[in-house]
């Protein structure tokens, strides 16, 4: 992407890899004139696809982060989504909770862990 | 039919859902995924315009989050043009599922451009939720105006987030940075009630870093593809034995 955003900048890169990829399935659902079945077969299987490719992210971005984040050792860093999840589950399923006790966990290790 | 609430004019249905969007729970998800999305796009070296921008004809968080994730990274435009692409899918049965809500007698293509481009988890949740109380004659200006609340809060928040980003010291910087996906963690787990589901995530958070460590091309496509496959196979199978 960097090749790419120095070539053509960063908002015809937005538009490219961002809008159009992205709106392309809203306008499909606009013209789908007879409904689709949300239990369809197709329908389930975009959605795990969907729910697999954003974890995906979500565990890259944890465990490859960039910026500050990266100054922060791993092992706090897995600590802390470790000890968000614990809480979401001891916390009546509670996502608030969970993003709190993860956050509080995150910056304390990072307090004490990151010289 | 139970269409209980009327309103005096399209403008006071607008208006009554941007209400709705601000004082919905949504609005607390979006502030954090928001905040964190502009500490996200200080970091990628972008402007808080761009984010802005981004976040008005994008308007999906998780396409965002592969967008600007990417930005500082070797992959190719096409490589995450594919990666937003299979992550939007969702959006599809999303606005299929909405537009018959909207539908009215005389309600023409043009009048729902705007809803089927605010269709987002918040807004699509909310208006399911809300919609069928409204009289159908207010129903797009009441959608309408639970996008725009939503929108306008995670616009917001983003220009928050990324001039907290650019003022804070390092360590609450890195902070601000896991906002976005501990809050992504968490709502994907919450929204993953049935089993099929759980093993997708569980595969994608397993997939997606294995992947791209032994430096996969494509490597989130592949773990969306593959991921999501096995965990759709295993439910088949486990429909077709019980």
């Amino acid at each position: 992407m960097k090749a790419a955003v120095i070539e053509w900048g960063p908002y015809l890169v937005l538009i490219l890899v961002g809008f159009l990829p992205n709106e392309v399935w809203r306008v499909v659902g606009l013209l789908t004139a007879r409904g689709l079945n949300e239990d369809s077969e197709l329908v389930i299987w975009s959605r795990t696809v969907a729910t697999a490719l954003l974890a995906g992210v979500i565990a890259k971005l944890i465990l490859f982060s960039s910026g500050e984040l990266a100054n922060i050792p791993l092992p706090v860093r897995i600590g802390a989504a470790v000890c968000a999840f614990g809480t979401y589950l001891g916390m009546k399923r509670s996502v608030f909770a969970g993003v709190i006790a993860g956050e509080v966990a995150l910056l304390l290790g990072g307090f004490f862990f990151t010289h | 039919m139970s269409a209980s609430i009327t309103f005096r004019s399209s403008a006071a249905a607008y208006f009554a859902g941007v209400k709705s969007a601000l004082l919905s729970v949504f609005s607390l998800v979006l502030m954090g995924t928001y905040i964190g999305m502009g500490a996200l796009a200080h970091a990628a070296d972008l402007s808080s315009g761009w984010l802005a921008l981004s976040t008005v004809l994008v308007w999906a968080a998780p396409a965002q989050l592969i967008m600007i994730s990417s930005f500082s990274t070797g992959a190719t435009l096409f490589e995450v043009a594919l990666a937003v692409t299979l992550s939007a899918t969702r959006l599809f049965p999303m606005v299929v599922a909405l537009l018959p809500l909207l539908r009215g007698p005389g309600t023409r293509i043009h009048n729902m451009l705007l809803p089927t481009h605010f269709t987002a988890i918040s807004m699509w949740v909310e208006s399911l939720r809300l919609l069928p109380a409204v009289a159908r004659e207010h129903r797009i200006a009441f959608c309408n105006g639970l996008g725009c609340g939503y929108l306008g809060t995670a616009v917001t928040f983003g220009f928050v987030g990324y001039y907290l980003a650019a003022g804070l010291p390092p360590l609450l910087a890195g902070v601000l940075l896991f906002l976005t996906p501990m809050s992504f963690f968490l709502s994907t787990v919450h929204n993953a009630r049935m089993m099929i589901d759980k093993l997708s995530l569980v595969l994608g958070l397993v997939l997606g870093p294995l992947l791209a460590y032994w430096g996969v091309q494509l490597d989130l496509m592949w773990t969306g593809i593959v991921g999501g496959s096995l965990a759709y196979a295993v439910h088949r199978v486990r429909e077709a034995t019980q």
